[in-house]
């Protein structure tokens, strides 16, 4: 066993380490969805986030447009603050544009959904999104159904 | 110098000079430590008390650099002849020549089959330790502890387990190596012949102290009855055959 | 009574002496890097043996791994109806938890007995002390190039390790359980975080790999020069090590995946 071999071999070695690592990176990892670039940042403000996360996504008609940057309460309002930052290419949402709370499946993770609005004008870098729609809590709407159910009796 | 083991004094208090370009032998029975002297000299180990002095550098307290430049004037040749395994005769003797100096590649072996030629095994350059029969590697091991020329070569049993012929051959050789390279050489050894025939001049060491030293021939006409066992080999004597244990008839009676 | 007592004591003090050893034994190789820096090839001879004659075994293994991972989670996922996430639960469980622990293991007792005894024999063989006496510093000629090459080895084993996995997952969940092809990997891509659960995995088989290799080359250097002795100490690599494995990764699970 000479030197050519075992130099041959180990280099082969740290190839396959590396390429495996990529493959992973690339395909198995959401590497790709921090790629993007700066994003503008708009507000938002929920009574109840429910589930959602910093990086949570952000989408419009189901597709990806950006991710949950950061969420804090605000102490004075009682109200939590969310900021989404935008990927800078969708850049024409109106001023009266929605964003509500909703799961992904039945069971799946939570993320916030946009609805454009009908104004003239575009949301900018700091500007807050007033149509808000909160997460919907299990237990809140089996107690309502239930309620009802009392209700009708 | 004094030197223990745990709680075991190995050496009490022992005195020894190694004359230069002389044959000097440490003979002993066994487990008398005498590796344990080797590696005290070579600075592997250090001794409670006292001091070892090679060329006038005391050698406990060099620094971890000088004791390595120290030990590239010592050559050491190790009972199993401690060959580096996983590479070959040649590149074993140009180990040191490769990391100590910055000669180049023809030169290294040059001075390689130079040494090899000394021990009369250039043919033997390309083979692996494992394919070397004891006598060999050992020769092998000697080429390697004179590669950097040294002042200085230990042997440590260099005849212990060698077939008569291996013998002759290694005695042969560390008597010329002696003699054509001027060096000073230490050999420790039981074996009382074939050290006998080559020292200039011997220590006998037994239970930690110096118990005869002279040259051969004073040895041999010595009075003293210990030493008279252990240069004769005589199986009773100051050291007794049975293992202190009660009387037989006792034992079986009992 | 009082015996048992001392002999815990005894057993403790000894303990903690040893790894203190262990510790002192791993700073002075520290000092030597400089000096194995400037001979890769030292290093490279070393990732061979300790890397390239692992690979084997961790394809095999994680190939294996992968495929019983999708079936168990297929079984227990169809009766919530949610046999699409296969995916997710096979390449978290890997990235996160079995890829670096299943390789550290098969680690541990490949490489790591390997060099033990290695070391343990140069020992008995006097090779070590002969370097000394050539003033050569074993530390830096044998001790640390080994270290630095388990140090690259296990990481790289353990990326294959998942990568392999994750393709035996898609052989069992595609072609076997009939799960759709993009939805296996869209899933995987979506639900899987680069930082949390990927470089997390990459940060604890380093962890694991420095380990392993420190508990390997520290018990052949410490060995008892017998054929005993270095059965003892080979056997003592592979428990400690593989126990580090496990316990370290304990540590690093909760201080990594604490807050998910």
């Amino acid at each position: 066993m000479n030197t050519k071999f075992i130099e041959t071999t180990v280099g082969v070695f740290v190839v396959l380490g590396f390429a495996a690592f990529f493959m992973l990176a690339m395909n198995v990892s959401n590497l790709i969805t921090y790629e993007s670039s700066e994003g503008y940042q708009v507000h938002a403000r929920f009574d109840n986030i429910g589930g959602l996360k910093v990086r949570s996504p952000v989408a419009v008609g189901g597709v990806r447009i950006g991710k949950v940057a950061a969420i804090a309460y605000d102490n004075e309002a009682y109200e939590a603050v969310v900021t989404l930052e935008i990927e800078p290419k969708y850049n024409k949402f109106p001023t009266d544009t929605s964003a509500g709370i909703l799961t992904a499946g039945l069971l799946g993770e939570q993320y916030v959904g946009l609805e454009p609005g009908a104004e003239e004008e575009y949301l900018k870098s700091g500007d807050e999104i007033t149509v808000t729609q909160s997460a919907i809590v299990l237990e809140e709407i089996i107690g309502q159904f239930l309620y009802s159910q009392a209700d009708e009796k | 110098m004094s030197f223990s083991r745990g709680s075991r004094k190995i050496f009490d208090d022992i005195s020894l000079d190694i004359p230069r370009g002389k044959v000097t032998a440490i003979m002993g029975p066994s487990g008398t430590g005498k590796t344990t002297l080797l590696k005290l000299i070579g600075g592997q180990l250090k001794p409670e008390q006292g001091t070892i002095k090679m060329d006038s550098n005391n050698v406990h307290q060099l620094s971890r650099k000088d004791l390595y430049q120290l030990r590239k004037r010592m050559g050491m040749l190790f009972q199993s002849g401690a060959l580096l395994t996983d590479i070959n005769v040649f590149d074993n003797i140009a180990y040191p020549l490769r990391e100590h100096t910055n000669l180049d590649e023809s030169m290294i072996r040059s001075l390689v089959l130079m040494k090899l030629n000394a021990v009369g095994l250039r043919g033997a350059r390309d083979l692996m330790p494992s394919e070397l029969s004891g006598g060999m590697s050992r020769r092998v091991a000697l080429a390697r502890a004179i590669a950097l020329d040294p002042v200085m070569v230990m042997y440590d049993e260099p005849f212990t387990g060698q077939d008569p012929i291996s013998m002759g051959v290694l005695v042969n050789l560390i008597h010329r190596m002696n003699q054509h390279l001027h060096l000073s050489s230490i050999v420790v050894s039981h074996d009382v012949p074939e050290t006998m025939s080559i020292s200039d001049h011997i220590y006998l060491i037994s239970g930690g102290k110096i118990v005869a030293e002279g040259s051969p021939d004073e040895l041999k006409n010595s009075e003293d009855p210990w030493v008279q066992q252990f240069i004769a080999g005589k199986a009773d004597g100051p050291v007794p055959f049975h293992f202190t244990a009660k009387p037989l008839m006792q034992d079986l009676l009992s | 009574m009082m015996n048992k007592i001392q002999l815990i004591g005894h057993k403790l003090i000894a303990t903690v002496a040893r790894l203190g050893q262990a510790a002192i034994f791993f700073y002075q190789i520290l000092l030597t890097m400089p000096g194995v820096l400037i001979r890769p090839k030292l290093i490279i001879k070393q990732l061979y043996s300790t890397g390239v004659q692992t690979l084997v075994i961790i394809l095999v293994a994680g190939t294996f791994v992968g495929m019983v991972l999708a079936l168990q989670a297929y079984y227990v996922l169809v009766d919530f109806g949610a046999e699409d996430s296969i995916s997710q639960m096979v390449v978290l469980s890997l990235m996160r938890e079995l890829g670096p622990v299943i390789t550290g293991l098969l680690f541990a007792g490949r490489a790591g007995s390997a060099l033990t005894a290695e070391i343990g024999l140069m020992k008995s063989t006097e090779q070590l002390s002969g370097m000394e006496m050539m003033a050569i510093d074993p530390m830096q000629r044998v001790m640390a190039p080994r270290i630095l090459a388990g140090f690259l080895a296990m990481p790289i084993l353990t990326a294959i390790f998942i990568a392999v996995g994750v393709l035996g997952g898609y052989l069992v969940a595609v072609h076997g359980v009939g799960i759709y092809e993009g939805v296996y990997w869209s899933l995987a891509q979506t639900k899987v975080d680069f930082y949390t659960d990927l470089m997390n995995g990459m940060i604890k088989s380093i962890v694991f790999g420095l380990v392993i290799v420190w508990i390997a080359v520290f018990e052949g250097h410490d060995s008892v020069p017998t054929s005993e002795g270095l059965g003892q100490a080979t056997t003592r690599t592979v428990v400690h090590g593989s126990l580090a494995v496990l316990g370290l990764d304990f540590l690093l699970t909760a201080l990594m995946f604490g807050d998910i």
